[in-house]
């Protein structure tokens, strides 16, 4: 990195909640980019500081407590710092708890890249009665130290200042040896010393931070070991158990554990003798616990709770449907244009209704994932969050859940209306592996808005009396339906131990509207970059399904035979106005009685050639070829060609089913015909009806959502587990309902 | 002064950790929250389903689920 423009490559590390994003965003403004580490789903947000005259590349590494190797995000802290040497690492630090936070910076030293210690929130450690005198920390520590408050940007010149001199100077790494104890410190000297004169990973790491990963029996470490000298590998291997072996019978303990306590020694003697001063009661600590005694209190706290995620959901849902509807005219108003403008054929429609309404699908979800964004930001930096989950883990770990994942399911539709999409990306909060893949596979089952409008349509048909109480029913069937499937995958595939709970509670603080924003643009722009290609690409070739191969030539001269009939039998005024009109036809109250009829046969000609074309599509010969599976559950070929174009997105399955059953045009919002058509079919009755409703309440997600499955679990199987799991999930529950329906004489 | 496991102190209660009894994963987790012997912690509550615990250590607030409470044994004034 020695080039011309002398570019440095820094590390930013921390704990979680210490204000590293705070001061990220205050380094480098604006000029970020967040990608994601190579093969893993976690975050990785670069951002450049100019400094006198030489640029510092800022890379936020994940917030970390610890660099061992049990979570993906300590492994990638470790990994960067290993394997990119970065120039400088800026370790940043809640001065408030410096106790605990110091404990990733004694890992730090071990490793001993050159450092400067951020003290971030030093106006509330004086708040709360803290003195901390930053220059002896300095000299005890050797390393440069820098108070600052990453909210107001004070401190900010000062670190890129001594950071870029750093940076400059390059310094040796100088790991620090520490001393564990009597019973640890003899075998670190022998492994080091056997570690250095083999030069064992000695390009990697330094000798003795790899004898003390063999003592802590650190997996990665191991294996890595194992592979460049298996002989060495082993017998560090054995040293490590023998005082392993000899700790557990002396003293009960395990090396790491003692290895934990020397860490922690050697820092409440760093903090010693007036280096950290407490005086005063009242604090901020304070404040935070008398507004958790209401916010977490045993009858009021869930209250609260229930009362602000509903605020969060109505705002994410309210606010965005203005911006949605705005997105949506607009794509309407160019889909009606193109309409007009390209002359009639297989382009138009591959125009119209491929491309345009899939860029409208990708767009469509933007101001919807904004506002989600920017609530669970609002709730995550204001602490709340934390909050929630600690309320809730209790339930959602029944069922092999977190208590965050409330979050999800909420976004999702666990209120009626919302959007999996959104909600499959708020698992992002989750940081336990297992049960965040759990959350965002079961999230989809919730009722999304795009559900709701075929709910609507088939309990106006056959339940009209008892609308409410129905819709009730299915919010509870879905949530009901979600957590025992949860629990079915977490006894299954994603069997094992839950991770461990051990959540902080952030003092409540009051979030920065810049953070937020950064926070809510770079995630929106990544789930544009990320997903709207895919989904794209998947729109269109849903249209081709639907299109192609179209009808036979001699099938299309045959309705357009009926067509001239009609024409023939109108005024030749009429016909001229009525062909002006072209394919879409409709009557006009101004019109003659002669006229608007013609106009209505007309009409029903096209309804008839479009439900025939259907019929004959690709996507309706995949629909009648599944009758044999779906008569189980009651379904015939109409139905299956709508539920498969309700893959695309739910809401057309509306649409698809009006045109498999000849009614031209029926748009959203305009269901009512085919509500009235349904419930007239004698071939339909409730029984049927409840279990076409529970059917699309499980199948597969919508692609875009199985497209955001894909990126958020970072694997292509999760995304087909989804779709094949909740099908066949979807198809034994509405036989089951079906079938014993039948059999109990519902039909 | 008596050792009791965590699970059993009371709200409020303050105590000084004797013992954390964990390790793998959960011995690790709880040992980088700074739950290591000698640390005075306190009992701030419990949610509302009487589980997970919430603790004051060191500076800050913990919370751990019951289950992972239990390997954490503390040295208390009195038993309550």
């Amino acid at each position: 990195m020695n080039d011309a423009a002398e570019q440095y490559l820094i590390a930013l590390a921390g704990n979680p909640n210490c204000g590293k994003t705070t001061l990220f965003n205050s380094i480098t403004g604006a000029r970020q980019h967040v990608s994601n580490y190579p093969g893993i789903t976690v975050e990785k947000k670069e951002g450049v500081a100019s400094v006198e005259g030489c640029q510092l590349l800022f890379v936020d590494l994940p917030g970390t407590y610890s660099l061992t190797a049990y979570s993906l995000e300590e492994l990638v802290a470790r990994d960067f710092i290993v394997n990119e040497r970065p120039r400088v690492v800026v370790n940043i630090v809640d001065a408030s708890n410096l106790e605990r936070n110091l404990y990733l910076t004694v890992q730090l030293m071990e490793l001993g890249m050159p450092m400067v210690l951020v003290l971030n929130m030093m106006d509330a450690a004086a708040s709360r009665g803290i003195t901390i005198d930053v220059t002896e920390l300095s000299r005890r520590l050797g390393i440069p130290v820098i108070p600052a408050v990453a909210r107001t940007g004070r401190g900010k010149d000062e670190l890129l200042r001594v950071t870029a001199d750093m940076a400059r100077r390059q310094p040796k790494w100088s790991p620090v040896a520490m001393s564990y104890g009597a019973d640890i410190d003899p075998a670190v000297d022998t492994m080091e010393a056997e570690i250095e004169r083999a030069g064992f990973l000695t390009d990697m790491y330094p000798a003795r931070w790899t004898a003390l990963k063999y003592l802590e029996a650190d997996e990665q470490v191991i294996k890595r070991g194992g592979e460049a000298d298996s002989v060495l590998s082993e017998r560090l291997e054995t040293t490590a158990s023998d005082v392993a072996e000899h700790l557990h019978r002396t003293l009960e303990s395990y090396p790491e554990a003692i290895i934990a306590d020397h860490r922690y020694g050697f820092i409440s003697a760093l903090l010693k003798d007036g280096v950290v001063t407490r005086e005063g009661k009242t604090d901020r600590l304070f404040i935070s616990d008398q507004i958790d005694r209401v916010l977490t209190n045993r009858l009021f706290g869930p209250l609260i709770m229930m009362g602000i995620l509903y605020v969060v959901y109505q705002f994410t849902f309210q606010y965005s449907a203005l911006p949605v509807s705005l997105v949506e005219a607009a794509f309407a108003w160019l889909g009606d244009t193109c309409n007009a403008l390209l002359p009639e054929g297989i382009l138009k429609s591959l125009i119209v209704s491929g491309i345009i309404d899939g860029v409208g699908g990708v767009v469509g979800f933007i101001p919807l994932i904004m506002f989600m964004f920017f609530a669970i930001a609002l709730l995550e930096d204001t602490g709340y969050l934390a909050r929630v989950a600690y309320m809730l883990d209790r339930v959602f770990r029944t069922f092999g859940l977190h208590g965050s994942s409330v979050m999800a399911f909420i976004i999702s539709g666990g209120i009626a209306g919302g959007c999996a999409v959104p909600g499959v990306m708020a698992t992002r909060t989750l940081r336990s592996s297992r049960e965040r893949l759990a959350t965002l596979l079961t999230a989809p089952f919730m009722n999304c808005g795009a559900k709701i409008p075929v709910f609507a349509m088939l309990v106006a048909a056959f339940f009209p009396a008892k609308r409410a109480p129905m819709m009730f029913l299915l919010t509870f069937l879905s949530w009901t339906a979600a957590l025992l499937l949860a629990r079915l995958i977490r006894s299954t595939i994603l069997r094992g131990p839950s991770t461990p709970f051990l959540l902080e509670l952030p003092p409540y603080r009051m979030p920065t509207l810049r953070g937020l924003v950064i926070h809510t643009f770079e995630r929106t722009w990544q789930y544009i970059q990320k997903a709207g290609t895919i989904i794209l690409a998947i729109s269109i070739l849903f249209w081709a399904l639907m299109s192609f191969p179209g009808l036979p030539e001699s099938n299309k001269e045959a309705f357009e035979a009926i067509r001239q009939d009609i024409l023939a039998g109108v005024s030749e005024e009429g016909r001229a106005v009525l062909q002006a009109k072209g394919g879409g036809a409709s009557a006009d109250a101004k019109m003659p009685a002669e006229w608007a009829a013609a106009a209505e046969a007309l009409k029903d000609v096209d309804g008839e050639e479009a439900q025939v074309a259907l019929r004959n599509s690709f996507a309706g010969r995949v629909g009648r070829a599944l009758e044999g599976v779906s008569r189980w559950c009651g379904f015939d070929w109409r139905t299956n060609v709508a539920l498969l174009s309700g893959f695309a997105a739910k809401e057309i399955i509306i649409s698809t089913m009006g045109t498999a059953y000849s009614l031209s045009e029926v748009r959203e919002g305009e269901d009512l015909s085919l509500s009235e058509r349904l419930a007239a079919d004698p071939q339909w009755n409730r029984l049927k009806a409840f279990a076409l409703i529970v059917f699309i309440m499980l199948y597969a997600p919508c692609f875009a959502t199985v497209t955001c499955i894909i990126k958020e679990s970072g694997a292509w199987k999760w995304g087909v587990f989804s779709m094949v799991f909740n099908t066949t999930i979807a198809l034994l529950m509405a036989m089951a309902i079906y079938q014993g329906g039948l059999r109990l004489g519902l039909g | 002064m008596s050792v009791i496991p965590l699970r059993q102190m009371a709200a409020g209660q303050k105590g000084r950790i004797s013992k954390v009894g964990a390790h793998g994963e959960l011995g690790r987790r709880i040992r980088d929250m700074g739950i290591v012997p000698g640390t005075p912690i306190q009992i701030l509550g419990r949610a509302p389903l009487k589980d997970p615990v919430a603790i004051r250590v060191w500076n800050f607030t913990l919370t751990l689920r019951n289950n992972e409470a239990d390997h954490i044994h503390v040295e208390v004034e009195e038993v309550p």
